[in-house]
C-alpha cells in the first residue's frame, strides 16, 4: 500500500502517473520527484518498496505544496483578489471568467448550466426595482 | 509572459513626481491619472488616485494589499446593468 500525502494509492499504474493523483502534482513535478528519489518512473506503484515510498514522501514534504495546503493557498489567493476590489476579484465574485475570455458565448465552466435570461421590460422593472 | 525583472516595475514618472511633491508638503490629495498601466508601488500606500476608466475618474484608495497590482485593475471600464429595455434609472447609478 503506497500512501503519499494523505490518501493516494492507485496500485496498478506506473509511479509517474500514480503520483499525479496527488493534488498539486502533475506529470512534470512527478518526473522531477522520481528523478530526485532515484525511482524508475516505469515501476508500478504496487512494486514500490517502503523505502522508495518514504523517499518520495520526503521530497514532496520538503519542496512541494500539495493537497489541503495547496487548496487553502489557492482559496486564499482568490479571497485576496476579492478583498482588494480588483477586476479579477470582481470576476470571481460574479462567477465569470477571470482572464478576459469572451462571455457572449461559451464560458460555461464558470457560468454553470445555461439559464435563459428573458427581456426585462420597463414596466416590470419599475414594478420590481430589486437592483 | 511577465515583465523582465531587470526593468523594474512600470510606473508613470509623473506619478512619482506628484507623490514626492506631496510628501514634501505633507499633504495628501487625490491624484488624477490616466495611467492605468502603472504598477502600485509601496510609496503609493495611503494615497487616493483618481483613475480614468475611459469615461470618468474613479477614486481608488491604495492599501498595502494592493501593492504589485496595477491602477487600472481597480477602475472597472464596463458596468453590467442587466439586459432588456429598462436602462434609464440604472444609468443614473453610475
Amino acid at each position: 500500500m503506497a500512501r503519499i500525502s494523505g490518501v493516494e494509492l492507485p496500485q496498478n499504474k506506473r509511479v509517474d502517473i500514480g503520483l499525479t493523483y496527488v493534488y498539486g502534482i502533475g506529470r512534470t513535478s512527478s518526473a522531477k520527484i522520481l528523478e530526485r528519489a532515484g525511482v524508475p518512473p516505469d515501476k508500478r506503484v504496487k512494486n514500490l518498496s517502503d523505502e522508495e515510498v518514504s523517499k518520495i514522501q520526503k521530497i514532496i514534504n520538503e519542496s512541494y505544496k500539495v493537497e489541503g495546503d495547496l487548496r487553502r493557498a489557492v482559496r486564499g489567493n482568490i479571497r485576496h483578489l476579492m478583498e482588494i476590489g480588483s477586476y479579477r476579484g470582481l470576476r470571481h465574485r460574479r462567477g465569470l471568467p477571470v482572464r478576459g475570455q469572451r462571455t457572449r458565448t461559451n464560458a460555461r465552466t464558470r457560468k454553470g448550466k445555461k439559464k435563459t435570461v428573458g427581456t426585462v421590460r420597463k414596466e416590470t422593472k419599475a414594478a420590481a426595482p430589486a437592483k | 509572459m511577465s515583465r523582465s525583472t531587470k526593468k523594474g516595475p512600470f510606473v508613470d514618472e509623473r506619478l512619482l513626481i506628484k507623490i514626492e511633491k506631496m510628501r514634501k508638503r505633507g499633504k495628501k490629495e487625490p491624484i488624477k491619472t490616466y495611467s492605468r498601466a502603472s504598477m502600485i508601488i509601496p510609496e503609493f500606500v495611503g494615497y487616493t488616485f483618481l483613475v480614468h476608466n475611459g469615461k470618468r475618474f474613479l477614486p481608488v484608495y491604495v492599501t498595502e494589499a494592493m501593492v504589485g497590482y496595477r491602477l487600472g485593475e481597480f477602475s472597472p471600464t464596463r458596468f453590467f446593468r442587466g439586459h432588456g429595455a429598462a436602462h434609464k434609472e440604472t444609468a443614473a447609478l453610475k
